[in-house]
């Protein structure tokens, strides 16, 4: 018989355990569709285009942000740019205090956040923005130790119908939105005034009559997931506990009807309607908002 | 004859030393918590914008950012050990933290690392909660009257400042904490951390407005040892 070579096989089976960990390097990857990307790319293009604001450290503290040896402390930009290291993001498919995925990301740097410094980097190739996505993940611990949360679902979006509209604008009412956003949602709420972010920085409620792209991005669906997610690191909460999935889609039929200026389906809907067309007609009267204590 | 005197003696020594009290185990150190200055004034809470809350109370409450007692005694300072003691799995048993006329109860929620927490509304108007977490995670969820109750946990240590963006005045601290050896003073500034092994621990004393301090104490047996913190209070 021949005899087993235990040695061998002991350095065999070695060989085998110790190849994955030969095979992977310690890397942090983003995956875009069929795009992977490599932070050692983006390393280099962070350092050409991104730290002047986001800070050499990642951390939001940048040079266009507050120049160092302003005096006082002055920021330039008025909204703080994102903090890499503290990794809460506001702009996710993903359930409030989890980590977004590589796709929320590379969203945010092709469109960009409205109403912000932050422009749109189509400028960048896909894999730019994916060698970006990748390195930008190497600031905070946090993505060695814990996965992106599962993103939402977003369901189809149901018939658009009146009814729809109505029952949308009864959840405004119910759920409170308006104590922020304002019975018309101006952004003028009773509680509109003291909103402050996670820094303690004065921040204002997205206004729905000004009716700009939304924070993260200008679509129905991109609105479900504002609500549906919260706006990590800003007042915005979270409303996936309290709102079932079908409701969600009525509340955003009503909240594009608050967009008076800003043609869609639902406002065309909405102002077909008596009930709709009052509502719409007053809301497009200029003037000062409710709340503001000024009589007209 | 003598064996059942002996038997006799036998069952009294038994039922004696079953009836004598228990020893504690190990140390206690105990002590107060004391302010030295002048604090801030409370301020009276405005909260006409949330008129379901504002009738619930006949004087409107005031702000909590220094609550004290008589003989310059500070409330809410919360006692823990900080190294020394192993850290401890979490209790079963959920801390509970509960939204009322638009004010959080109790203002300092103290519980430990992996312990459920649960949050209850239950006022006549929603609330966001907003624990600002800088180590563990930050998040933010509407809670409508009416609807269950919050659960999440943490996973690390940290003093995590809670606050609702609906109503600004709303503030509140989780103390999450790594063992189960922890006390807030109360009125009387007072505390106590019984049943220490022996050892040498550092004792924390936090205090959201005032910052924390440490001391060390050392336990042999089963002593008691008083420990004092004074705390510099700020007149703003």
């Amino acid at each position: 018989m021949r005899k087993i070579n235990i040695s061998k096989c002991l350095a065999g089976i070695a060989v085998l355990l110790a190849a994955p960990l030969l095979v992977s390097a310690q890397q942090v990857e983003s995956h875009i569709g069929k795009v992977t990307g490599h932070p050692d790319a983006g390393r280099q293009l962070y350092f050409r285009y991104c730290w002047g604001c986001h800070g050499f450290h990642g951390n939001g503290t940048g040079e266009n942000w507050l120049p160092t040896g302003s005096f006082p402390d002055m920021p330039n930009l008025n909204v703080q740019p994102r903090n890499f290291v503290a990794a809460t993001f506001k702009c996710r498919s993903t359930p409030t205090g989890t980590l977004p995925t590589d796709n929320d990301l590379y969203n945010s740097l092709v469109r960009g956040l409205a109403n912000s410094n932050m422009p749109s980097w189509i400028t960048l190739t896909t894999q730019n923005r994916a060698d970006l996505v990748a390195f930008i993940k190497t600031f905070s611990d946090r993505w060695k130790t814990e996965k992106a949360g599962t993103p939402i679902t977003v369901p189809p979006e149901p018939a658009l119908t009146v009814q729809s509209i109505q029952h949308g604008k009864e959840l405004f009412t119910k759920l409170e939105c308006w104590k922020c956003h304002g019975p018309e949602g101006r952004g003028d709420g009773p509680s509109a005034s003291t909103l402050t972010d996670s820094n303690d920085e004065p921040i204002r409620p997205y206004n729905f009559e000004a009716g700009s792209r939304f924070k993260c991005g200008s679509t129905d669906q991109d609105l479900y997931k504002i609500f549906m997610t919260g706006l990590d690191g800003t007042p915005m909460p979270s409303f996936a506990d309290v709102i079932k999935p079908e409701e969600a889609w009525d509340l955003v039929h009503y909240l594009r009807t608050l967009q008076v200026y800003h043609k869609s389906p639902e406002l065309a809907l909405w102002e077909g309607t008596k009930e709709g067309a009052e509502i719409v007609k007053a809301q497009k009267v200029r003037g000062t908002p409710t709340g503001s204590g000024v009589n007209q | 004859m003598q064996g059942k005197n002996l038997l006799l003696a036998v069952v009294v020594v038994i039922s004696a030393s079953m009836m004598a009290p228990a020893r504690p185990s190990g140390g206690t150190v105990s002590g107060k918590i004391t302010y030295e200055g002048t604090p801030a004034k409370q301020k009276p809470i405005d909260m006409s914008k949330e008129p379901s809350c504002a009738k619930q109370y006949t004087t409107p409450p005031t702000t909590e950012t220094v609550v004290t007692g008589p003989n310059n005694a500070l409330e809410n300072v919360v006692v823990y050990i900080s190294a020394g003691a192993p850290d401890e799995a979490a209790p079963s048993k959920a801390a509970v933290f509960t939204q009322k006329g638009c004010r959080y109860l109790p203002h300092v929620l103290v519980f430990q690392v992996n312990q459920e927490l649960n949050v209850l509304n239950e006022d006549q108007t929603s609330h966001n909660i907003h624990p600002l977490a800088k180590i563990n995670r930050e998040w933010n969820k509407s809670q409508p009257p009416g609807a269950p109750p919050i659960v999440d946990k943490y996973d690390k240590p940290e003093m995590i400042a809670v606050k609702c963006n609906i109503h600004p005045w709303m503030h509140g601290t989780f103390a999450v904490l790594k063992n189960s050896h922890y006390s807030i003073s109360g009125e009387d500034g007072g505390f106590a951390l019984p049943n220490l092994p022996p050892g040498k621990y550092t004792i924390t004393a936090f205090h959201e407005s005032y910052g924390d301090q440490s001391q060390e104490v050392t336990i042999s047996g089963s002593e008691a040892k008083t420990v004092s913190f004074v705390f510099k209070a700020k007149p703003y």
